[in-house]
C-alpha cells in the first residue's frame, strides 16, 4: 500500500485566461478493491486490429536465381505467380507484388518486393541505389500522408518495408563485396535478416565456419542486422537462442516428396532427400518461427518507431526544421512555419513574376501579330487597289481601242457609202460598151 | 437486469475469442503462422501498458468523486477539502489532475482523472466551461507540437479520452448550463451524459427523465459518444440487447464509498432507513452498464475516437487557422495548405489557372478586334 499524498489543485485560473497546467509529477500506485475490468484492454485492442486487418512488406535482396521466389512460396505455403527473371537486365529494379492472405480470422495484406537483376551487371557500383530509393520512397509516402491536413492514417495502406531478407550465396567462404556494400547501405533503413540461400550445398562443418565468418565480417564492418528482441520475458529465451543461429541457412521447395508415410516438402537428390522442415537439414523452421510466428509485430514496430523516425528526422532537418532538446524551450511551430512561409512566399512571388512576364510577353506577341496582320491587310489593300487601277487602266485602254476601232470602222463605213454613191453609172457604162 | 450482464459478458467473450480461435489452428499442416499476429499484438500491448484520461464534470455535490471511486474500486480522493457556499460565490473553475497506476491480471493502466471543481458553482457561471475547453485544447496543442517535432521518442499523451458529464436528477431535463457545456465540448471530447444521484428517482421518474434528456440532446444537436454499431453478422439476440442498452442512455448512476451488507453479501451501497441501494444492482441503477461500457468493452474505442476524430479535427482546424491568418497578413484571399513540407504546387496551380483564364479572355478580346478590323476591310 503506497500512501497517497493529497493532490493539490495545480493552478487557479480565472474563467477567461488560458494557462498551461503543469503535469502532476506524483504518480501513485493504488491497489484495487475488486475486479474493475480494464484487463480486457489488450483484447479490445486486438479485436480492433483484427477487424482492421494487418499488412506486412518483405523485401528480398539477392542474386538472380538464388531462390528468393521459391523461399517466399515455401514460407507462405502458396505459389505466388512468378516468371523466371533474366540475367540481362540493364540495372536493378524492384518489383513489388501485393497479395491478400487469410488464416483463421486474420487478414494479411502481404507485399513481396523482389530485386530483379541484382548482381547481374558487370559494374555493380550503383546496384544498391534502386533498393535504397524504393525504401525511401515508401517512407516518403507515409510522411506525406502524415503531414496532410486531412489525413487518415488508420486507413492508410502501409507500404514501408518491414523486413529485408538478404540472400547470401552459399560459397562457403565469406560475404561477397557486393553483399557488404549493400547491407551497409541498408542497415540504417530497414531490418535486415541475412540468410544463406540454397544451403543444401554446404555441409554441417563448412556451414558452421561459414556462419562464423559471415557474422564476424558483419560485425567488423559495423553492419547492424536485426536482433530478435530479448526484452519481453515471454519470448526472450527463444529469441536469444535464435540470435545465435544467424544467419539462417535455408532451403526452399514447393515440391513434395514421400518420406516415411508422409508427404513433406523437400528436394530429391540421387543421394538423399533434403527436407525443408527438418531442423537438422536446414534452418527453414527457425526462419519461419522468428519471422512470422514470433516477431512479425516487432518488425512492424521497429520499422515505424526506429527506421521511419530516423528517415523523418533526417528529411525534416534537411528541409530546415530545427528541433531543440527537451530541456530547453519548447519547439516553436509558429516560428518554423513563419520561416517556411517566407520561403514559400518568395517562391510564389518569383513564380508570379514569371507568370506576369509571360503574360506581358504573350500580350506583346499577340499585339505584334495583330500589327503584322494589319500591315498585311493594308498591303493587300494597296495591292488590290493597284490591281484595280491597273485593271481600270487596261479596261480604259481597251475601251479607247474599241472606240478607235469603232471610229475607224465608222469612217470606213462612211467612206464606203460615199464611194458607192458616186460609182454606180460607171458600172452601167462599162456594161453598155 | 440479468440480460445486460449477459450482454456484457458476451461482448468480452467475443473479444477473447478473437485470440482463442487463432491458437487452435496450430495443428493444421498448411499453417503458415501469421494467425498468431493478434497474439503478438496482445503480448506487446500488455508489456507496453495502457493509459487513459477521464474527465468528470458537473456541479459540486453530484457524486462525481464517489462515482470515480466506485468505478475503479479505489479511493482517489482521500483528504480532499470541500468548499462551503460562501467560498464558492465567485469561485473560478479549476482543472485538477490525479494520475494513478493500477494493475489487474498483469495489465497495467495509467489512469488520469481530470476534475473540474468549481464548474457551475459560482453565482455567475458565464462561460464557466471555457477553462475546460481550453484545457482540452491545450492537450491537443501539446500533442500536436510533440507530434510535429523531430524527436518523437517519448511523446506523452495527455489528451482527454472521455468526459463524464453529470446531470442533476432534481430538475426536469437539461438546464441551459448543461446544454451550453455539452455543446462547447461535444466536438472536442467524447461526452457520456449521466444522471447523477439516481437514488432519488423512482423507476418511472427515471424513465421520464431519460427520455426527456435524450430528446433534448437530439433537439439541441448535441453529439454525445455513440457506442459503435453492432457488426451485421451478430445474432439477433445480441443486436436486440445492444439496442436496449443504447435506449438506456443517459445512464442513471449511483456511487458509494462505503461497503454495506445486503442480502447476505458485502456490497458497495447506500444505507437508508427504507432500504439499501446497491450500486452494482442493475435493477437499482445503471452503474454496471456504465462500468462495462466505459471500462470493459469500449475504453479502447474511446481512445481511438479521440485520436482519429477529435484530435484530427483539432489539428486540421489549427493548421487552417494558421494558414488563413498568414494569408490575411499578406492580403491573399486563399488558404494556402502549408505543411511542414512545402507543397506550393496546389496554390501555384490555382494562380496559374487564374492567369490562364485572364490570358484566354484577353485573347478572345484580341480576336474580336481582329475580326472587326477584318470586316472593316471588306
Amino acid at each position: 500500500q503506497v500512501a497517497a499524498p493529497v493532490p493539490q489543485p495545480l493552478r487557479r485560473h480565472s474563467q477567461t485566461t488560458l494557462s498551461l497546467v503543469p503535469q502532476n509529477e506524483e504518480k501513485r500506485s493504488l491497489s484495487l478493491g475488486g475486479h474493475v475490468g480494464f484487463d480486457s484492454l489488450p483484447d479490445q485492442l486486438v479485436s480492433k486490429s483484427v477487424t482492421q486487418g494487418f499488412c506486412f512488406n518483405i523485401l528480398c535482396v539477392g542474386e538472380t536465381g538464388i531462390g528468393k521466389s521459391t523461399l517466399m512460396n515455401t514460407l507462405f505455403n502458396t505459389t505466388f505467380e512468378n516468371e523466371e527473371a533474366s540475367h540481362y537486365q540493364n540495372g536493378v529494379y524492384l518489383r513489388p507484388r501485393t497479395y491478400d492472405l487469410q488464416e483463421s480470422n486474420v487478414h494479411l495484406k502481404l507485399t513481396i518486393v523482389d530485386t530483379v537483376g541484382f548482381g547481374d551487371q558487370i559494374n555493380k557500383d550503383e546496384s544498391y541505389k534502386p533498393i535504397v530509393d524504393y525504401i525511401d520512397t515508401q517512407f516518403e509516402n507515409y510522411l506525406q500522408e502524415e503531414l496532410k491536413i486531412k489525413r487518415s492514417l488508420f486507413n492508410y495502406h502501409d507500404t514501408r518495408i518491414h523486413i529485408c531478407l538478404y540472400f547470401i550465396a552459399p560459397t562457403g567462404h565469406s560475404l561477397k563485396s557486393l553483399d557488404l556494400v549493400t547491407m551497409k547501405k541498408l542497415d540504417s533503413k530497414v531490418n535486415i535478416i541475412p540468410i544463406i540461400a540454397k544451403a543444401d550445398t554446404i555441409s554441417k562443418s563448412e556451414l558452421h565456419k561459414f556462419k562464423i565468418k559471415i557474422m564476424s565480417e558483419l560485425v567488423s564492418n559495423g553492419v547492424q542486422i536485426y536482433q530478435f528482441p530479448t526484452d519481453d520475458e515471454a519470448v526472450a529465451e527463444i529469441n536469444s537462442s535464435m540470435n545465435a543461429h544467424l544467419p539462417f541457412a535455408v532451403v526452399g521447395s514447393v515440391e513434395e516428396v514421400k518420406v516415411g508415410n508422409k508427404m513433406v516438402r523437400a528436394r530429391q537428390y540421387p543421394w538423399g532427400v533434403v527436407q525443408v522442415e527438418n531442423e537438422s537439414h536446414c534452418d527453414f523452421v527457425k526462419l519461419r518461427e522468428m519471422l512470422i510466428r514470433i516477431n512479425m509485430e516487432d518488425l512492424r514496430e521497429q520499422t515505424h518507431a526506429r527506421h521511419y523516425e530516423l528517415y523523418r528526422r533526417c528529411k525534416l532537418e534537411e528541409m530546415g526544421f530545427k528541433d531543440t532538446d527537451p530541456d530547453s524551450q519548447p519547439f516553436s511551430l509558429q516560428e518554423t512555419y513563419e520561416a517556411k512561409r517566407k520561403e514559400f512566399l518568395t517562391d510564389l512571388q518569383r513564380k508570379e513574376e514569371e507568370m506576369r512576364q509571360m503574360f506581358v510577353n504573350k500580350v506583346k506577341e499577340t499585339e505584334a501579330e495583330l500589327k503584322e496582320k494589319e500591315r498585311e491587310l493594308h498591303e493587300k489593300f494597296e495591292q488590290l487597289k493597284r490591281m484595280h487601277q491597273e485593271e481600270k487602266r487596261k479596261v480604259e485602254e481597251k475601251r479607247r481601242d474599241l472606240e478607235e476601232e469603232m471610229n475607224g470602222f465608222n469612217r470606213k463605213k462612211l467612206a464606203a457609202e460615199t464611194l458607192s454613191l458616186s460609182q454606180p453609172l460607171k458600172k452601167d457604162k462599162d456594161k453598155k460598151k | 437486469g440479468m440480460d445486460a450482464i449477459m450482454l456484457q459478458e458476451k461482448l468480452v467473450e467475443r473479444l477473447l475469442c478473437a485470440r482463442g480461435r487463432t491458437m487452435r489452428q496450430k495443428v493444421d499442416k498448411q499453417y503458415v503462422g501469421f494467425a498468431t499476429l493478434p497474439n503478438q499484438v496482445h503480448r506487446k500491448s500488455v508489456k507496453k501498458g495502457f493509459d487513459f484520461t477521464l474527465m468528470v464534470a458537473g456541479e459540486s455535490g453530484l457524486g462525481k468523486s464517489t462515482l470515480v471511486n466506485s468505478l475503479f474500486l479505489t479511493d482517489l480522493y482521500k483528504d480532499r477539502k470541500l468548499l462551503n457556499a460562501e467560498e464558492r460565490i465567485s469561485q473560478t473553475v479549476e482543472i485538477t489532475k490525479h494520475t494513478v497506476d493500477i494493475e489487474e491480471k498483469g495489465v497495467k493502466l495509467k489512469l488520469t482523472i481530470v476534475d473540474t471543481p468549481g464548474f457551475g458553482d459560482a453565482v455567475n457561471n458565464n462561460e464557466c466551461w471555457k477553462p475546460i475547453t481550453d484545457y482540452i485544447d491545450q492537450q491537443f496543442e501539446q500533442y500536436f507540437r510533440d507530434e510535429s517535432g523531430l524527436n518523437r521518442k517519448n511523446i506523452l499523451d495527455n489528451r482527454v479520452h472521455c468526459c463524464l458529464y453529470f446531470i442533476p436528477p432534481f430538475g426536469h431535463g437539461l438546464r441551459p448550463v448543461d446544454v451550453e457545456f455539452m455543446k462547447a465540448l461535444h466536438e472536442r471530447v467524447n461526452i457520456i451524459a449521466l444522471i447523477a444521484k439516481a437514488d432519488c428517482l423512482t423507476p418511472n421518474e427515471t424513465k421520464k427523465l431519460k427520455d426527456r434528456v435524450r430528446d433534448e440532446i437530439e433537439r439541441f444537436g448535441i453529439k454525445v459518444y455513440q457506442f459503435p454499431e453492432c457488426d451485421s453478422d451478430e445474432d439477433e439476440e445480441f443486436k436486440q440487447m445492444d439496442k436496449e442498452l443504447k435506449e438506456c442512455t443517459p445512464f442513471a448512476v449511483i456511487g458509494s464509498n462505503t461497503v454495506v451488507e445486503a442480502r447476505g453479501q458485502r456490497v458497495r451501497g447506500r444505507l437508508y432507513p427504507w432500504g439499501i441501494v446497491e450500486v452494482e444492482n442493475q435493477s437499482h441503477c445503471d452503474f454496471v452498464k456504465l462500468r462495462n461500457m466505459l471500462i470493459r468493452s469500449h475504453m479502447h474505442d474511446l481512445k481511438d475516437v479521440t485520436c482519429d476524430v477529435h484530435y484530427e479535427n483539432y489539428r486540421a482546424h489549427c493548421i487552417q487557422q494558421m494558414t488563413s491568418k498568414l494569408a490575411q497578413d499578406n492580403r491573399m484571399d486563399s488558404s494556402i495548405p502549408i505543411l511542414p513540407l512545402p507543397t506550393p504546387d496546389a496554390e501555384t496551380e490555382r494562380l496559374i489557372k487564374m492567369k490562364d483564364e485572364e490570358l484566354k479572355r484577353m485573347q478572345e478580346m484580341l480576336e474580336k478586334m481582329q475580326q472587326q478590323m477584318h470586316e472593316k476591310d471588306q
